[in-house]
């Protein structure tokens, strides 16, 4: 579960990780209120305005309707108004949202860090994730901060450095050290950094979170760390421990049919594709859809069914294929192991009766017990339904289909 | 021979009680599983499909002489039930649960390193050995007794090789379901070379899906050890967008090293026979043992 930056920042307070303060709201009348506060507290007309999606890239993307970038600094009323109104309910097309952009619903209103003060201003990056390969969480940083990590890893690898985690254990002492050390800092900083990245991991434990990065990792010129920037996600599956966390989850930032096949228990994601197909068990699903390319088709969604594969599934299935009107074609793929594939059928029928007249052509694969009934009872229920029990039958099937289309 | 299980294996269930356990349970005494008791806290000293059931999993092993053993426990306590298991001294766990928290795991996996235990998944179907024994979820039936060896990270996948297998007039020796999670206990290469190394296996069905390096890893080790039998490699995914997860929770293409299309060609630079359609994994497998 993805989380906004104002939410995971809200977390990491209660870390006691020092993060750039700022108010959430919704409308540009709240948005100059916020101001206001921020104005007071900190004592500087400076403030910064940010949009908030589940996407990066977002101060260096622009809002389609209006040209604005969705991070912008202000320092009046007015232009925090201004800014605000031309932010809010726009959409925001950044280099990860893709195209179609995300609407933005809320905007931070953010303290200014890039104050004056004794000491020189830094940026650093840090994150810390699962390392799959170990089996241990690992913290990456780089002196080279609030850019594209993804760049610096790529032409100057030296500038990454990596510190795994003792599994059984917390971040030791002489680790958040290291890695204040090999950030350059000294005296108060040094302190400060030591003490974030200890509590920073005791966050990332505490949350379960599966992904936590700080970009920029900021040190402002009075050797203040704070996390100006924070991308939070957490582990879906750990969400059962975390009834708080659960409820933050903000279900505007997905796609609707997503949401609605969760609902029904199914797994499902949105592709760009002509034929949908349905299956039970998430390889078979993946392998499914390869063979949909392989067959001239392009596949429209994954959707597991999961284990239980009855009239109610298959029709929530059905209804959230069709959604789209770019389906041409639908393949149901279901090996039947413990599930018998004749009340797949059944199923299949029922659905097919219940949701009345399917205009495009349904190919139904079954395999594993009781294969055979299952082709018998679809081939003579009289509907406009092909069946096959080889999957590369089924995959002729979705090619003619296609061709037809 | 065969890995990881046989005949002479003596199978516990933990969350014996429960409806996965009860059901799964009867269908594994019913393939012929040596299932010698269960482990359900609290249920200590009672009596469930004719089997005795026992408070701990160290009481259980004490009293039936278990050395395998099977977790139908729900995730938020199946972290637990591994290391209890491996505590007790037992020298295989599969574990069916889906849905561990991945901290759990990096709890789990530092426990039983140094411990003289293997863990097959979690979140997979388990491993059969045709016609001997049956430690997880799979239709038992699919699995004709042969030669050929699968390891596999998905369910259905698993069971649709075997058919396939079965169909082209092969069969198969030992069957692992290595689990579809960012963490589990026995990676792909390891799978690959108890195969290796089995006299009753000829041949290998590898089957791998989007996310993580272990399809690289293995196909590496395969090929740095003179590719003693022919593998059939199929990695699912190939249509999968990136950053999406595909219904694992460990199927994510995290950049550009963990695609269908990098493993399916690092595998094929290893030796690997790769197939681009999952239809032709049986057909491709005949075709080798044939020359």
């Amino acid at each position: 579960m993805n989380l906004h930056e104002y939410q995971a920042k809200e977390l990491l307070k209660k870390y006691g990780v020092p993060v750039q303060e700022g108010i959430a709201v919704s409308t540009p009348h709240d948005a100059e209120e916020a101001y206001r506060q921020i104005k007071t507290q900190y004592g500087s007309n400076f403030a910064v305005v940010k949009a908030q999606i589940h996407a990066g890239g977002r101060g260096k993307g622009k809002v389609r309707e209006t040209g604005i970038n969705g991070v912008k600094v202000v320092k009046s009323v007015d232009e925090v108004c201004e800014v605000s109104q031309k932010i809010l309910g726009g959409t925001l097309v950044t280099i990860q949202t893709g195209e179609a952009g995300k609407v933005v619903n809320k905007v931070l209103i953010a303290q200014d860090m890039y104050y004056d003060g004794p000491s020189e201003r830094k940026e650093f990056y840090l994150s810390i994730l699962l390392d799959r390969s170990k089996g241990e969480n690992v913290i990456m940083y780089s002196t080279e901060g609030g850019m594209d990590i993804e760049e610096v890893a790529h032409k100057t690898p030296e500038k990454i450095f990596k510190e795994w985690v003792y599994p059984a254990g917390l971040l030791q002492g002489y680790q958040a050290r290291k890695i204040a050390f090999n950030l350059g800092l000294k005296g108060d900083a040094f302190k400060n950094m030591v003490k974030f990245v200890t509590n920073l991991y005791k966050a990332y434990l505490g949350l379960d979170a599966s992904m936590l990065e700080i970009n920029p990792l900021f040190k402002a010129s009075d050797d203040k760390i704070v996390a100006v920037d924070c991308k939070m996600n957490l582990d879906d599956n750990a969400l059962m421990r975390h009834p708080d966390l659960a409820a933050m989850r903000d279900v505007a930032e997905e796609d609707p049919t997503e949401v609605e096949a969760g609902k029904h228990n199914l797994n499902f994601v949105k592709l760009d594709g002509n034929v949908g197909c349905m299956v039970n068990g998430a390889g078979l699903a993946m392998a499914t859809m390869d063979m949909i390319k392989l067959s001239g088709g392009e596949p429209a969604n994954f959707l597991d069914v999961g284990g239980t594969a009855n009239a109610q599934t298959v029709e929530a299935g059905f209804r959230i294929i069709m959604k789209d009107p770019k389906v041409k074609a639908i393949l149901i793929n279901i090996f039947g192991g413990i599930v018998r594939c004749d009340r797949v059928a059944q199923g299949v029928i029922d659905a097919y009766k219940n949701m009345g007249n399917i205009e495009i052509p349904i190919i139904v694969r079954l395999q594993g017990t009781n294969a055979e009934e299952a082709k018998k009872l679809i081939d003579e229920s009289g509907l406009k339904v092909q069946s096959a029990i080889l999957l590369s039958e089924a995959a002729q099937l979705v090619n003619k289909a296609v061709a037809a289309a | 021979m065969s890995i990881l299980v046989n005949k002479n294996s003596k199978v516990l269930v933990q969350g014996f009680t429960g409806t996965e356990g009860t059901f799964h349970a009867s269908q594994m005494i019913e393939y012929g599983t040596q299932l010698v008791g269960g482990v359900t806290p609290g249920k200590g000293g009672t009596s469930h499909l004719d089997r005795r059931v026992f408070n701990t999993v160290a009481d259980c092993v004490k009293e039936t002489g278990a050395d395998v053993s099977i977790i139908f426990v729900p995730p938020a306590f199946a972290a637990d039930a591994i290391m209890e298991a491996a505590d007790a001294g037992v020298g295989l766990i599969v574990c069916i649960t889906e849905g561990i928290p991945v901290q759990d795991m990096v709890k789990v996996k530092n426990f039983i390193e140094g411990k003289n235990t293997r863990l097959i998944g979690p979140n997979c179907p388990g491993v059969i050995t045709a016609d001997e024994c049956k430690v997880g979820i799979m239709p038992g039936f699919v699995f004709k007794k042969g030669r050929i060896g699968i390891v596999s990270k998905s369910g259905t996948l698993t069971y649709e090789a075997a058919d396939q297998v079965a169909k082209a007039g092969l069969g198969i020796s030992t069957a692992v379901g290595i689990g579809g999670d960012p963490i589990i206990g026995t990676p792909t290469k390891e799978a690959v070379e108890l195969f290796m190394n089995d006299l009753e296996t000829d041949a290998i069905v590898m089957i791998g899906e989007i996310g993580g390096g272990m399809e690289a890893e293995a196909a590496h080790w395969i090929r740095d050890n003179g590719n003693q039998k022919p593998v059939v490699g199929f990695i699912a995914g190939q249509t999968a967008p990136p950053g999406r997860r595909m219904g694992h929770a460990g199927a994510i293409v995290g950049g550009a090293e963990d695609t269908a299309a990098a493993k399916m060609k690092i595998m094929e630079e290893c030796g690997i026979h790769v197939v681009q359609s999952p239809a032709d994994i049986g057909i491709t497998m005949a075709q080798l043992l044939k020359k």
